[in-house]
């Protein structure tokens, strides 16, 4: 790839002010930093789930692999083991991944795969149109839950930091120099990292001025205190109406899951032919 | 005895297993062909657990049920076998656990003394009956340590100081006479498999445990290192096809393997492998069902499955191996199909040929043409999804300089992006399609999809797939019968089929499942089955079964 063209023929199909193109135009704006700062365009593999998140794949003009509903993990997983030297961005909603998808996120972090998951987290279903989801808030209604959701939500956060991710972090739809910076460091960092992206549904569930009073961005965050961390991120329970905080809440270094595999390969048919009579020659007396 | 049958039997735990293996690997050793079929409960202590062994000096991959020795770690085998034994059949059996004096066909070995003098653990009991059963057929020593070094990776000192207790403490009461033929390597059908993959290229394998395609799992991984694999033991079945199908977009290929319950949720992931053109080979191992039924005995339920799982229309390729040879050849041309195709392949197994072990020709097996995969050379911009005359696009993979990889579940351009024009929609429908009818034509010009045995001359012909194969053959063979097996299920080679059923006036079906689904197959080609062989209770048919059976079948046609 040699001209820095990002974009696609494909006609945008978000509703005017969803929080989906803020997110678009951050990640680009990040791609094409990191490309001029020398990762190769064709490295990039952005994977997606199914739902109005996912239709960001058909918008950039890179390698991409428009999964199915909650699967964008074991897809970029495989990629990113099938070669290390890949940079595979995951997007994916918070019924993607925290629902349909969500014991894929558990192992992902579990296992350390250094992939990022940035999660369009609207707490909406948005494609099937605003069902409520494992992080809308109690009393939600939704066509499926017109009486109020009668669940509490998960937070996301805290299921991470518990599963072991590498790097979790919160940004908000909702301007992009912060979602910048955080989608840069988290597509450096080695390991997994998790963006829950407060990213606003206008049609369903517009939060833009509940979020715009209560967001702060966090400062003096020592990020490698795993118990700071775990206590930023029950500051606020994606329930109640406390202040929310932004940032990256954790980051450690630890060895990646890809890194466990074989690497070489063995090319030639003759080559695995001869290797297969030398295994079976061990079988026998 | 130039074919003869061991059975071996205890509880489960007592390494029956194990025992049988070095007994075939012994048997093997002298230049016999051999065939282990075993028997287990789904539990890990107690139960009933079996082996049968046969050895022959021609090739068998099926068992009979007539017992020439039996070796007897605890009274249930012998009373549960009792009705099996021949009558000049010679015992080897734990003479603590069973009373039975019989100083002519019997050694009783007192195996526990023996543990305790030695100090050794339960679980070198059977080490002690392998002893015991080499000195009773007249197989030396040698040959016995020789093995038993061979295959027995911890504790070896011990383990041989009580085979040869048991040696010692036994005489010799018959004489298996040695072949003058080279030995050939004791393969379980899913080695068979794994090892037909790797041949055609594999490079990654996802799985999650399931009888039987566990042991395909155990076994790739276990070589991982020496043919540089990527294995996988993933979170669920979900995650194991998702899994393969981000390996094949990376230009890995990966296959995966299951039973019908992890088959069902990668149906979804199936139809993704459809819909955006990646291929996998997934490895559908069968047990009886539905749902958990009977998870450690065998079944054939799933031919129609394997045919029409997953949603929309899309190609795909179903094979049905029924030994080991085939299981590796057609393995590995199932991967290298799957490929050039770039469409799912599914390999039918079942428990009995995913599990029991075969003596394993390599060099009539891998003599194989495998496809070649079609790349793209460069060019104008890269279209994952070209338009081409027989469907297939030409692959890249990432990273590409100069080309943009996109794959989509959504229905999608010739780029990968995504659409719901009505145009383009009927096009790529069509585009997928078609690769069916050229597969088609390649397999039937270039293999043997449907394989004819026995007496060709024969107006009773007896229809057989994947591990029923063996058995058909051998017990239609004596006879006189004609066998047909169809190895590809998918898509049909209806041609090579009318050319089997030549001369055919009568055809019966013999398979392992209650429905009979491999005649309703055909007759959506014309083809009527007459008489139906089933068996669904989980256990594979026996020579000396299917010989009554068919028997009663000739009976009927020559009736005037
Ligand atoms: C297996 C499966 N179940 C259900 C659907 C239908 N579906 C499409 S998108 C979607 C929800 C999307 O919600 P979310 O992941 O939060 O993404 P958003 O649309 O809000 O961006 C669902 C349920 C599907 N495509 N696949």
């Amino acid at each position: 790839m040699s001209t820095l063209n990002l974009n696609t023929y494909a006609k945008n199909t978000w509703c005017i002010g969803c929080g989906n193109f803020a997110i678009l135009n951050a990640i680009r704006l990040v791609i094409t930093e990191l490309i001029k700062e020398g990762t190769p365009a064709e490295n990039f593999v952005l994977v997606s789930g199914i739902g109005c998140h996912a239709k960001i794949v058909d918008y950039i003009n890179l390698n991409s692999f428009y999964s199915l509903h909650g699967r964008v993990i074991p897809v970029a997983t495989a990629i990113k083991i099938a070669d290390p030297s890949l940079k595979v961005i995951g997007f994916s909603g918070d019924g993607d991944s925290y629902g349909e998808g969500l014991e894929h996120l558990l192992f992902a972090a579990k296992r350390n795969i250094d992939i990022t998951m940035i999660i369009h987290n609207n707490r909406v279903y948005g494609l099937t149109t605003g069902q409520f989801t494992p992080t809308s808030p109690s009393g939600y209604k939704g066509r499926s839950t017109p009486y109020g959701n009668k669940e509490k939500p998960f937070n996301p956060l805290e299921l991470m930091l518990a599963s072991n991710a590498s790097f979790v972090a919160r940004g908000f739809s909702h301007g992009i120099d912060l979602l910048k910076k955080i989608f840069k460091e988290a597509i450096l960092h080695k390991g997994f990292s998790l963006i829950d992206v407060l990213q606003v549904c206008v049609t369903f569930y517009n939060m833009y001025e509940y979020y715009d009073k209560r967001v702060y961005v966090m400062e003096n965050h020592n990020e490698t205190d795993f118990d700071q961390a775990m206590k930023k991120a029950k500051e606020w329970d994606y329930n109640s109406d406390t202040k929310i905080p932004l940032g990256i809440f954790y980051r450690k270094k630890e060895i990646t899951f890809e890194d466990s595999f074989q690497t070489g390969i063995i090319s030639e048919t003759i080559d695995r032919k001869q290797k297969i009579y030398e295994h079976l020659m061990k079988k026998n007396l | 005895m130039k074919d003869f049958t061991i059975l071996i039997g205890g509880k489960a735990g007592d390494g029956i297993d194990r025992a049988s293996v070095i007994i075939g690997q012994i048997l093997s050793h002298l230049g016999y062909y051999v065939y282990i079929h075993r028997d287990y409960p789904s539990l890990i202590r107690g139960g009933h657990t079996f082996s049968i062994i046969r050895a022959s000096e021609n090739k068998v991959s099926a068992h009979r049920d007539e017992i020439d020795i039996l070796i007897a770690l605890n009274l249930e085998t012998l009373n549960l076998h009792r009705k099996n034994l021949k009558e000049k059949c010679f015992y080897i059996y734990d003479a603590e656990q069973i009373k039975f004096e019989d100083q002519v066909c019997g050694i009783g070995i007192p195996i526990n003394s023996i543990l305790k003098e030695e100090n050794a653990p339960d679980l070198m009991r059977n080490s002690c009956l392998i002893g015991a059963f080499c000195k009773t057929s007249g197989i030396e020593w040698e040959i016995v340590e020789k093995t038993l070094g061979m295959t027995i990776p911890k504790h070896l000192e011990l383990n041989l100081k009580i085979a040869k207790r048991g040696f010692d403490t036994s005489r010799q009461l018959l004489k298996i006479e040695k072949i003058n033929r080279e030995p050939l390597p004791l393969l379980t059908g899913n080695e068979a498999i794994g090892l037909g993959l790797i041949m055609a290229g594999l490079d990654a394998y996802a799985g999650y445990p399931m009888t039987p395609s566990s042991g395909l799992l155990h076994f790739l991984a276990s070589v991982a290192p020496e043919f540089n694999l990527k294995v996988i033991h993933a979170e669920n079945e979900i995650s194991v096809i998702m899994m393969a199908l981000g390996f094949a977009y990376a230009g890995k290929k990966a296959a995966v393997g299951t039973s019908g319950g992890g088959f069902c949720l990668m149906n979804e992931g199936l139809s993704l492998s459809g819909m955006a053109e990646l291929p996998v080979v997934i490895v559908l191992g069968q047990r009886t069902g539905p749902s958990t039924g009977l998870p450690t005995y065998t079944g054939q339920t799933e031919l129609f499955y394997a045919i029409h799982a997953g949603h929309g229309e899309f190609s795909r390729l179903v094979v049905a191996p029924g030994d080991c040879e085939q299981a590796f050849y057609w393995s590995a041309l199932a991967l290298a199909l799957a490929w050039k195709y770039q469409i799912p392949a599914i390999i039918l197994s079942d428990k009995t040929l995913a599990e029991s072990l075969y003596s394993f020709d390599f060099e009539k097996a891998s003599k194989v043409n495998l496809p070649k995969i079609i790349m793209w050379e460069n060019g104008d911009s890269y279209k994952r999804y070209l338009n081409t005359k027989n469907g297939i696009s030409p692959l890249s993979f990432v990273p590409k300089y100069s080309a943009v990889i996109k794959v989509n579940s959504y229905e999608h351009d010739e780029y990968g992006i995504t659409t719901e024009e009505p145009e383009t929609t009927k096009l790529m429908q069509e585009k997928r399609l078609r690769k069916s009818q050229f597969l088609l034509d390649e397999i039937e010009k270039n293999y043997e999809c449907v394989k004819i045995y026995g007496n060709v001359e024969s107006e009773i012909a007896v229809l057989c797939w994947g591990s029923n194969v063996p058995v058909c053959i051998e017990s239609a063979t004596r006879l006189g019968l004609k066998v047909i097996q169809p190895v590809i299920i998918h898509p049909f080679p209806l041609r090579q089929l009318e050319y089997a059923m030549i001369g055919v006036k009568e055809l019966v079906l013999v398979e392992c499942n209650a429905t009979g689904q491999m005649a309703e197959l055909i007759k959506h080609h014309r083809f009527t089955v007459k008489t139906k062989i089933l068996k669904y209770n989980g256990r594979p048919f026996s020579v000396n079964d299917l010989e009554q059976l068919l028997q009663v079948v000739i009976d009927e046609y020559i009736k005037p």
